[in-house]
C-alpha cells in the first residue's frame, strides 16, 4: 500500500490541537501502525514532561513575596494620596466639581500669593492661613503631577510590539487636562513663565493622547514615545514634582515655597 | 463569599495596598510555578516574581478588565521571565540551568513533601529530563515551555518571543523532538 506517514511535526501539532494538522490525520492513525507508535510516544514523552518537577513554595510564600516587595512600591500612594484617590468613588460628581473648583479656588489663591509682591499683599491676611493653604495646594499639586505623570509613565513603558488599548490611559489624561489649563493660567497670570511653559506642553501632550485612536499601533505608540523624550516631558515634570514635594516637607520655610 | 480579583484590583487602584498584597498572596504560587518553568532555577524564578508584581503596580491603571487580573499577570511574569534571560544573554552569562540544577534538579529541590508525581517518576527518566532540557537552546525552552505549561497557540508563542510563528513552531518542535529522543528510550509503552 502506498502510504504517506505522519510526520513528527503533524503529529505535534494534533497533540496540541493546532491548525495544521492533515485533515485525514485520525483516519490514518488508525490505520497505520507506525503512525500510532510515533504518537504514542509523543503522547508518554509529553505527559512525562508535564510532570516535570518543579518546586511547590509553601502556604507562606505570597506573604514572602509580598513582604520583600512591599517597601520597593516606590509609587505607592501614601494614606492622603489615597484617600484623594478614593474620592470619585466615594463621593457623587456635584462634590467632586465643587472639589475641583475649590482646587481651583485654592491654586489661584495660593499662586496669587505666592507671587504677589510683598508690599502689596493685604494685612488681614494671616500668616497662619497662608500656610495652610499652601499645604492644602501643594499635596494637590503633588497628587496631581504624579496622576499625569503616571499616564505618561505607563504609555512610555507598554509592551511595543503589539497594538495597545489606550483608552484607559486617554480616560484618565482627558480629566487631567482641565487641571493642567487651570494651573497653567494661574501660574501664567502670576508671571511664572517657566513653569507656565512646563504645563503648557503637559497640556498638549495630554490632549494629543485623548485624540490618539483607542487602539494604537507599535508605530503610533513609538512616536509617542520618541516626542516624549524629545520634549523632554517627563524629567520637566519630575524637577517640578520634586520641588512640591521639598516644599511639602515639615521643614521648609513657607517663604521659599515655590511651584 | 471571598471577593473576586476584579473587587481587589479596583481598591488597589484607588491606592490600598492591602488590597494588592491580597493580590501577590493569591497569586504567588501559581506565578513561581510558571516563573520556574521559565527560567529553569529557583533563584531566577524568585526574581521574577518580585518583579512581576512591582510591574502590575506600577501599571494597575492600563489593565482594563479588572476581572482578567490573572491572565494580565501571567503575561507580565512571561515578560518578565524573557527580559531577565534576554538580558542574561545580553551580558553573555550562562543560564545557571544548564550547569547546576538540571545536572539533578530534584537535589535542588526544597520541598520536603514532594508530590506523587515526582515520586513515582523513575530515576532514570529524572536524569534524562535533566540532560534533555539542560540540551534545549533558550528560545526552544522559552517556546516550549509556552505552548506546553502556558498552554499558548504557536502565533501566541510568536508574538510573545517577538518572532515569526513559524520560527515559533520550529522551536517547539525542536525541543519536542530532542525531549522525545531523549525519553523514549527510558520509557516502554504500557503493554
Amino acid at each position: 500500500m502506498n502510504h504517506h506517514h505522519l510526520s513528527e511535526e503533524e503529529l505535534i501539532l494534533r497533540y496540541y490541537g493546532e491548525a495544521g494538522e492533515p485533515a485525514d490525520a485520525g483516519q490514518r492513525l488508525e490505520e497505520c501502525g507506525e503512525c500510532r507508535a510515533l504518537y504514542g510516544s509523543l503522547q508518554r514523552t509529553l505527559n512525562v514532561v508535564e510532570a516535570l518537577p518543579v518546586p511547590e513554595p509553601d502556604a507562606e510564600y505570597g506573604a514572602r513575596v509580598w513582604r520583600r516587595i512591599e517597601g520597593r512600591l516606590a509609587d505607592r500612594p501614601s494614606g492622603w494620596r489615597q484617600a484623594l484617590g478614593r474620592w470619585p468613588a466615594r463621593f457623587p460628581w456635584r462634590w467632586a466639581a465643587a472639589g475641583t473648583a475649590m482646587a481651583g479656588l485654592l491654586a489661584a489663591a495660593f499662586l496669587a500669593g505666592r507671587y504677589y509682591p510683598a508690599n502689596q499683599r493685604t494685612a488681614q491676611v494671616a500668616e497662619a492661613d497662608r500656610q495652610a493653604r499652601e499645604g492644602v495646594l501643594l499635596v494637590a499639586v503633588d497628587d496631581y503631577l504624579e496622576r499625569s505623570q503616571m499616564v505618561l509613565i505607563e504609555l512610555a513603558n507598554a509592551d511595543p510590539g503589539n497594538a495597545l488599548d489606550i483608552s484607559a490611559e486617554q480616560e484618565r489624561a482627558h480629566g487631567l487636562v482641565s487641571e493642567t489649563r487651570l494651573y497653567r493660567q494661574t501660574a501664567a497670570g502670576t508671571g511664572d513663565a517657566a513653569v507656565a511653559g512646563v504645563l503648557d506642553e503637559l497640556e498638549r501632550v495630554l490632549m494629543d493622547i485623548t485624540h490618539e485612536p483607542s487602539r494604537i499601533s507599535p508605530q503610533e505608540l513609538e512616536k509617542l514615545r520618541e516626542r516624549f523624550k524629545a520634549e523632554g516631558i517627563l524629567f520637566k515634570m519630575r524637577v517640578l514634582g520634586s520641588n512640591v514635594r521639598r516644599q511639602e516637607e515639615p521643614g521648609e520655610p513657607a517663604g521659599a515655597r515655590k511651584l | 463569599m471571598e471577593p473576586t480579583d476584579a473587587a481587589f484590583v479596583s481598591l488597589a487602584r484607588a491606592g490600598d495596598a492591602d488590597a494588592f498584597r491580597v493580590l501577590v498572596e493569591r497569586h504567588s504560587r501559581a506565578l513561581f510555578r510558571l516563573a520556574y518553568r521559565m527560567t529553569g532555577n529557583e533563584s531566577d524564578a524568585e526574581d521574577v516574581v518580585q518583579d512581576s508584581f512591582l510591574r502590575a503596580y506600577r501599571q494597575l491603571g492600563a489593565l482594563d478588565d479588572q476581572g482578567n487580573f490573572g491572565s494580565w499577570i501571567h503575561r507580565i511574569t512571561v515578560n518578565c521571565s524573557l527580559d531577565l534571560m534576554r538580558a542574561r544573554q545580553r551580558r553573555g552569562e550562562r543560564k545557571q540551568t544548564a550547569n547546576a540544577e538540571m545536572d539533578d534538579p530534584m537535589a535542588a529541590l526544597p520541598s520536603p513533601n514532594p508530590a506523587p508525581d515526582r515520586l513515582a517518576m523513575s530515576g532514570e527518566i529524572r536524569e534524562r529530563m535533566a540532560a534533555a532540557m539542560s540540551r534545549l537552546s533558550d528560545t526552544e525552552r522559552w517556546a516550549f515551555a509556552l505552548r506546553h505549561f502556558e498552554g499558548m497557540g504557536m502565533e501566541e508563542v510568536g508574538r510573545a518571543l517577538g518572532c515569526q510563528p513559524g520560527a515559533a513552531k520550529h522551536s517547539i518542535f525542536r525541543a519536542v523532538r530532542k525531549l522525545r529522543r531523549a525519553l523514549e528510550p527510558a520509557m516502554s509503552p504500557v503493554k
